[in-house]
């Protein structure tokens, strides 16, 4: 199974380098969003300072969007679903991939956000463990929620506007707890956002588990 | 009154049983009026306020009763794979979120004059109107245009999804807010009256019959636009095969 979903994810990443939508579109497009809560809310009173946590999980929220109706776009064209359904994957195997590629982009896009927010809002990175803990752990849960809620919405004529209203209420409880995480450690006290990291973990490991069940049936509404 | 569809099921969605349960809600309606509104006390400190207890509480537990049938017609769908289950998630999606919409409507009013605002960040509150704009988007997922097996198969995982999620949002919520107050709804009210108990109880049974009669309404609608819409293709083909028996 491993191998399978080695497969789709390098199947995923390699279309990925080639076609450069990620590169040339969804990174800019985080980073934009950065730019627009600067405007927003006026850099030299200190809110951006205060509320850099939330901001900065909020890009990576609306980001995610894009990412995941990226990663499904590419698989309803030129007869793939019915290549991927006759090729004998295992249906958990394609979601791990998914979820893999998915959550290997996010990543990139995190570390970039973070050098974002660094340079554009003079962030200083404190408690560098607990935020590398909370990427990852948030990254997941977005990842394989982003990847059943991505097949749930493919092939639907209006899956632009149907994703971000069933996704985005479901990572709720990402959004609440890598802020709590980020600001905790961020602020200089680690231990009370490592709970929250925990929190992030568990959100995962649910939906990991959940997507592996139920991508069986929705592979066939690819 | 007597016609059939094709498929024989009655041309109308009201039976013996749920005339009974109708009339039962209604009288029940009436009941509760006059034990919520004359005979029951004002509150000490709530004054006529607490009032709204009666319809707030009974909503709540009717949107909680929906919630759990989605879950429920969602995971025995998966399972079973027969059109009553996702018709019966459907149902309930629907009428839980009128509950749903009405719990978030009466408890706004409620909070006004209790708390002095229509909305506090409060673990219950947020967490409800996420369960608003959760049932929101699994019913708009509905609404797109499928063919009946596909569309039950996604609604079943969204469904599902929905049951899944309400646990976890609830639960980083109510740790959200308590970091940074207390619990806002105390919860010292510890003796209350027996007549606004017995109102409070009524309310529930009410509730539960509203939900009741809404629902078989609901269910029994939803299979006739099933029918209808397989029917449709049947009675199409027919017609196109007419139309070339009268061109030949």
């Amino acid at each position: 199974m491993l191998a399978d979903a080695r497969l789709i994810a390098g199947k995923d990443l390699r279309i990925e380098r080639r076609a450069r939508v990620a590169t040339n579109q969804v990174a800019p497009f985080a980073l934009l969003i950065l730019v627009l809560f600067a405007f927003a809310l006026d850099p030299d009173r200190g809110i951006l300072d205060r509320a850099t946590a939330g901001l900065y999980w909020v890009a990576v929220l609306l980001s995610t969007v894009l990412a995941v109706q990226r990663a499904y776009a590419l698989e309803s064209t030129d007869g793939l679903p019915d290549a991927l359904r006759l090729s004998g994957l295992d249906p958990a195997a394609v979601f791990l991939g998914k979820t893999a590629a998915l959550a290997l982009q996010l990543l990139v896009l995190e570390a970039l956000l973070l050098a974002g927010v660094v340079l554009l809002y003079t962030t200083e990175l404190a408690g560098p463990a607990l935020l590398a803990a909370t990427c990852l752990a948030a990254t997941l849960g977005l990842a394989s929620a982003g990847s059943l809620y991505g097949v749930l919405a493919a092939g639907l004529r209006v899956r632009e506007t149907l994703l971000p209203l069933l996704l985005l209420p479901v990572v709720a409880p990402v959004l609440i707890g890598a802020t709590r995480a980020f600001e905790a450690a961020l602020a200089g006290t680690p231990g009370e956002g490592w709970p929250w990291c925990g929190l992030l973990a568990i959100f995962a490991a649910i939906y990991v588990a959940f997507g592996m069940l139920a991508f069986g049936p929705l592979m066939e509404e690819l | 009154m007597n016609q059939t569809t094709t498929g024989g099921s009655p041309a109308h969605t009201g039976s013996r049983g749920s005339r009974i349960v109708g009339l039962l809600a209604a009288g029940g309606a009436v009941a509760l009026l006059v034990f919520a509104l004359v005979l029951s006390p004002a509150d000490r400190i709530q004054g006529e306020a607490v009032r709204l207890m009666y319809v707030h509480v009974p909503a709540a537990i009717c949107m909680y009763l929906c919630v759990g049938l989605l879950g429920l017609g969602s995971a025995l769908w998966l399972v079973k794979r027969t059109p009553g289950w996702d018709v019966l998630a459907a149902a309930a999606a629907e009428v839980g979120l009128v509950f749903t919409a009405l719990t978030l409507l009466t408890g706004m009013l409620w909070g006004r004059p209790t708390w002095g605002v229509y909305w506090v960040w409060d673990a219950r509150l947020t967490t409800t109107a996420m369960l608003a704009v959760l049932l929101a988007g699994y019913l708009a997922l509905r609404r797109v245009p499928a063919t009946a097996e596909s569309r039950s198969r996604r609604a079943a995982v969204a469904g599902l999804l929905v049951v899944i999620d309400l646990p976890l949002i609830h639960y980083s919520v109510s740790w959200w807010r308590t970091l940074h107050q207390g619990e806002t709804i105390a919860t010292t009210d510890v003796k209350i009256d027996g007549l606004m108990l017995f109102s409070l109880v009524l309310g529930m049974a009410v509730g539960v019959l509203v939900t009741v009669w809404l629902l078989i309404h609901r269910f029994r609608v939803a299979w006739l636009e099933e029918e209808v819409e397989q029917g449709g293709l049947d009675l199409a083909l027919a017609e196109r095969r007419a139309e070339a028996e009268v061109g030949a």
